[in-house]
């Protein structure tokens, strides 16, 4: 690891004043701090976001649920309100990584990293959440721009995130068995008639809405709407887990099962 | 588990001695170690298969803050330093040594594989060090790549080494050409596989962490290294570098976690870091990084063989025939070509009477890391081939694979086969009953029904191997063209006040010997546990020996022990002779930690007699030296020979191709057992392993030689969710090869789960042949193009 400076802004204002140069951000640290060990990272200086009060935050309201881009996947794992709300949320969070890494790395963290294998971002597509940041709010349509790639500018930091709540809604994983990131995770979330569904883990790209399976699902909300191709306009990953092939015959295997817990 | 008791403790499962500082954090290992002035060694490594070296300038390396030198090819070269090479001499058909091809722990001229080191920087800290590296600027030229052992035997295949055209290191040949030949004309079924036993990482817990301590006055090294063979490695790091003589040369190895075989071997950081301290004067520590590791540890297997195996219209096995291409890195390890030729090939009939056998391994170059030892070293690949020749001889002819190989196996000991060992004393029947038994073989179809109508496609499949192990017999070795025999020397002091202390050449790199070989001692010598310390892992302790490997601690290590707490009691009963006023030492029993002169009841405890002896006083005046030490040296006749029945059942999602390990049970005799609960961990470890090696563990290299799999991102390990509860049972029928009848346990379950598993699911899958690791998206292929 690289010598840096280290921050702890008490403050939104300060933390985002100290966003310049080779400064990075610090939430969780869970990719950070990797990445930084075997020196895929060297920035100058972190800026430790944990002493932010305006990133802890988990409330439901009127039909929408809000948490703080500084709570903890345990946190949110763990949250009755949460649990209470969409629960499907709950056990995606209580799925990432281990207990270590669950409760050091946050929900911010890991959108604003958009890893094109982390499990977060499908649920905030599919959930048609908002980005809130320190200056606007951005629809998560328009968010997740590509692997690695936010609309997040230099100078941002996401405060919360708000995630209207579903009438229901399944989250399904086929993780990488060495990593045990998501290798295909898809998430489906059913509004009135609306289905929606966005796959995490399969995009070259990265997270993505599968149009086919949300007009699928929308005329019929049940496993057997799910037929084996899908996402035929959508680029797919391919490494030596899984080819691209593999990949998408995977996508409505898991699709299936993100059903069968929406529904169960 | 098995019922047999040998003594007080020895045969009991006494719990582990060493594990009290482990759990506690109390352990020391080589990275622990810190000396006055330390400083800090990282590596420049080559970040292209195969190329020339075309420029190398360290100058901005050497202006960094904290560097102390920076070192290349060239200064090793200037310093008339030795290569490393491989310890073991095997001969080509034509009767030519294997070609060695250079290799120098730094790269000069041209670099061979990802990983291989081109600089040493050595600086006041780790980041120091690290940071210099980056300013080391190197120019390449790249040159054409070979990594599968299939393309670099191709005409026209890049070459490696000048000396080993077509990147032959040695084609090796074994047993009776003529007689197999004989044996597959006169088949009425040949059954032909071409397979993969697929590379392996090691990935011991503990990476390998060396720290040189160079005493200029006295032109000594100190070697702190995470070893699994300190005496050995003394010798030949002595005999390679040549940077020190044997007798100015130390290795001193404290807690070591893991090896796997991968910590048997001379490294190039070994040779570097001895290197560094002399030239800083300073002493240099190197610890490997986990991504270091990936590419600098020797890995293991990676062959591709083509198996034949010979039947007659009963299905009685005639022969087997075999070539191997066997991969060997970019250069020779030490005990690279003995792997794949003589500790492989003459197990290639398994238990089973074969007249014939006849087998061809050609060791090949290519541009990957070094192949060496790993876990089983030969014998998984050998057990692999015979397993899965027998599970497709079934297939291919319609029967039960375990009939199959009951109809063939061996049932008469010692039996010597046509690969030249002898099995000495094995139950390879009552085995197969006892696991066929256990997981209810005959049940299988209610249980596949069962499955079936959940969804799943279950299979059940069964390797019932032999190993030969407890190296080991010189005279054998020397034979093989071993260049020193793997004896074992064992010294035991009694000290004064009754504390006794073993030495040993064997290396404790997580098995238990502290607490095996004081369970052996402690009773016989009848004294309690805690007052027997084994010492080992310091080249000035222990007189000599050859470590940790091939399962030897038990069979070779505790049989030189065994000879030498003899003595030690012999000893003590003329002491005792004398201080009780008999004739003769026959007039003195030993018994339960008591001496006594028989027919009276003048006793003395063995406490009180290592007293009399230290102290000397009392036997001044007789002819007995004082003193109650001794030493002995033992190289068993013959090998040891572990076997076992292991049968795995697997249910396989066919949506995804995962396939699960629904049940697992294993039988093995592994002869008499020390501590029946160290025996059934090594085998919970070995069996991890092996079906890791089955399903999980996946090295990759792409076509221009980069290690895809080069972290645990990539490279699945096994873990705890990946398993059910092994159940482990045991059947010994003791070894004659040393005095306790132990058959060495380390390696079985390595050798014995991989075709076990996959047998398992090519019966799932109605297939006759599918290879390592069985990913899911190859299971799946399988059964998206197979009638399942």
């Amino acid at each position: 690891m690289q010598s840096f400076d280290y921050q702890k802004p008490s403050t939104l204002d300060q933390a985002v004043a100290s966003l310049d140069g080779d400064a990075k951000a610090l939430a969780g640290g869970q990719t950070l701090l990797p990445a930084m060990k075997v020196r895929l990272a060297g920035p100058g200086t972190l800026v430790d976001l944990g002493g932010l009060p305006e990133l802890k935050e988990i409330a439901a309201d009127g039909g929408v649920l809000t948490i703080g881009a500084g709570e903890t996947h345990a946190a949110v794992a763990q949250s009755d309100i949460v649990v209470g709300a969409i629960p499907a949320l709950a056990a995606l969070a209580g799925g990432i990584g281990d207990p270590a890494v669950r409760h050091r790395g946050t929900l911010g963290g890991s959108v604003a990293n958009n890893d094109p294998a982390a499990d977060y971002p499908s649920a905030m597509l599919a959930l048609g959440a908002t980005i809130h940041t320190n200056s606007r709010a951005i629809a998560a349509d328009d968010f997740f721009t590509g692997m690695f790639e936010t609309a997040l500018g230099e100078d941002e930091l996401i405060v919360k995130i708000s995630i209207p709540v579903p009438d229901s809604a399944g989250y399904a994983k086929y993780p990488n068995p060495a990593s045990r990131y998501a290798m295909v995770g898809v998430f489906v979330a059913k509004f009135g008639p609306t289905a929606s569904v966005a796959v995490t883990g399969a995009g070259q790209d990265g997270v993505f809405r599968a149009a086919d399976l949300e007009a699928a699902l929308t005329a019929d909300f049940s496993e057997a709407a799910v037929s084996d191709g899908c996402c035929g306009d959508v680029v797919i990953l391919g490494d030596i887990h899984a080819s691209a092939d593999y990949r998408r015959a995977m996508i409505p295997v898991f699709a299936r099962k993100a059903v069968a817990k929406a529904t169960e | 588990m098995s019922d047999q008791v040998l003594g007080k403790t020895f045969g009991t499962p006494v719990r582990r001695v060493e594990d009290s500082r482990f759990i506690q954090g109390a352990g020391n290992f080589t990275d622990d170690v810190i000396h006055p002035g330390q400083t800090y060694m990282a590596f420049l490594r080559s970040p292209h298969a195969h190329a020339d070296i075309v420029s190398i300038d360290t100058s901005a390396a050497e202006a960094a803050a904290g560097v102390r030198k920076v070192l290349t090819g060239q200064d090793y070269a200037d310093a008339g330093l030795g290569m490393l090479f491989c310890g073991w001499g095997s001969q080509s058909q034509s009767g030519e040594p294997q070609k060695m091809g250079a290799y120098p722990p730094l790269a000069h001229g041209r670099v061979r594989y990802v990983g291989n080191i081109v600089a040493a920087v050595i600086a006041d800290s780790r980041d120091q060090a690290k940071d210099a590296v980056d300013l080391i600027e190197v120019d390449y030229k790249e040159l054409p790549v070979a990594v599968d052992v299939l393309d670099a035997v191709k005409d026209g295949a890049p070459q490696l080494h000048d000396d080993a055209p077509g990147n032959l290191v040695v084609d090796w040949v074994h047993g009776d050409k003529d007689a197999t030949e004989a044996a597959f004309a006169a088949a009425s079924d040949v059954v032909t596989l071409e397979l993969r036993n697929n590379r392996m990482v090691p990935n011991a817990m503990e990476t390998r962490a060396t720290n040189a301590l160079y005493n200029h006055g006295r032109g000594e090294f100190t070697l702190h290294i995470s070893t699994q063979n300190p005496h050995g490695l003394k010798t030949f790091t002595s005999v390679l570098t040549q940077i020190a003589p044997e007798h100015k040369l130390r290795l001193v190895a404290d807690d070591v976690g893991g090896g796997f075989g991968s910590k048997a071997f001379v490294y190039a950081e070994d040779a570097i870091t001895l290197f560094a301290a002399r030239e800083t004067r300073r002493p240099v520590k190197w610890t490997c990084e986990r991504s270091e590791a990936f590419l600098s540890d020797a890995h293991g297997r990676d062959h591709w063989t083509k198996a034949e195996l010979a039947l007659n219209a009963e299905g009685k096995f005639l022969g087997v025939r075999v070539h191997t291409l066997a991969n060997m890195g970019a250069y020779l390890s030490t005990s690279a070509t003995l792997v794949p030729t003589y500790m492989s090939a003459p197990l290639l009939t398994g238990q089973y009477d074969i007249a014939a056998v006849h087998g061809q391994v050609d060791c090949v170059f290519t541009n990957t890391v070094p192949v060496d030892a790993y876990r089983g070293a030969g014998r998984p690949e050998a057990a692999y081939v015979i397993e899965r020749l027998v599970d497709a001889a079934a297939f291919q002819t319609g029967r039960d694979p375990s009939q199959l190989r009951r109809q063939n196996m061996i049932t008469q000991f010692p039996h010597t086969t046509a690969g030249g060992l002898t099995y000495d004393n094995c139950d390879f029947h009552t085995l197969l009953d006892k696991a066929s038994e256990a997981i209810d073989y005959a049940g299988f179809p209610a249980r596949k029904a069962e499955a079936k109508a959940r969804g799943k496609i279950r299979g059940i499949g069964m390797s019932t191997y032999i190993e030969a192990c407890g190296f080991g017999p010189s005279k054998i070795i020397g034979s093989w063209g071993g260049q020193a025999g793997p004896w074992e020397s064992s010294e035991i002091r009694v000290l004064p006040t009754g504390g006794v202390e073993i030495h040993t050449g064997c290396m404790n790199h997580g098995q238990g010997h502290e607490t095996v070989f004081a369970q052996y001692v402690s009773d016989a010598f009848g004294v309690p546990m805690d007052q027997v310390e084994l010492l080992y892992g310091d080249t000035d302790r222990g007189q000599h020996g050859n470590g940790t490997v091939g399962s030897r601690s038990g069979p070779v290590g505790l049989g030189a022990v065994a000879m030498t707490c003899t003595k030690i009691i012999t000893k003590a009963k003329t002491v005792v002779r004398h201080t009780l006023g008999a004739e003769s030492d026959d007039e003195i029993e030993f018994a339960d930690g008591v001496f006594t002169r028989t027919g009276t009841n003048l006793a003395l405890k063995f406490a009180e007699v290592a007293w009399i002896a230290n102290a000397g006083i009392t036997i001044a005046d007789t002819d007995v030296e004082p003193g109650l030490h001794a030493a002995s040296n033992f190289d068993p006749e013959n090998f040891t020979f572990p076997s076992g029945c292991y049968i795995c059942e697997v249910e396989i999602d066919p949506d995804t191709g995962v396939v699960d390990i629904a049940d697992f049970v294993v039988f093995d005799d592994f002869g008499n057992l020390g501590n029946p609960m160290i025996v059934e961990g090594q085998v919970h470890g070995g069996v991890v392993q092996g079906i890791g090696q089955a399903l999980l563990e996946n090295t990759v290299y792409d076509e221009t030689g980069q290690l895809l799999s080069g972290s645990f991102m990539d490279y699945t390990m096994p873990r705890a969710d990946n398993f059910p509860h092994f159940r482990v049972g045991m059947h010994g029928t003791p070894a004659t090869a040393n005095p306790m009848g132990m058959k060495g346990c380390g390696e079985a379950g390595a050798i014995g789960a991989p075709p076990a598993v996959v047998n398992a699911v090519t019966n799932a899958l109605n297939i006759d042949h599918i290879d390592m690791p069985l990913t899911a998206e190859k299971v799946w292929a399988k059964i998206n193009s197979t009638s399942a």
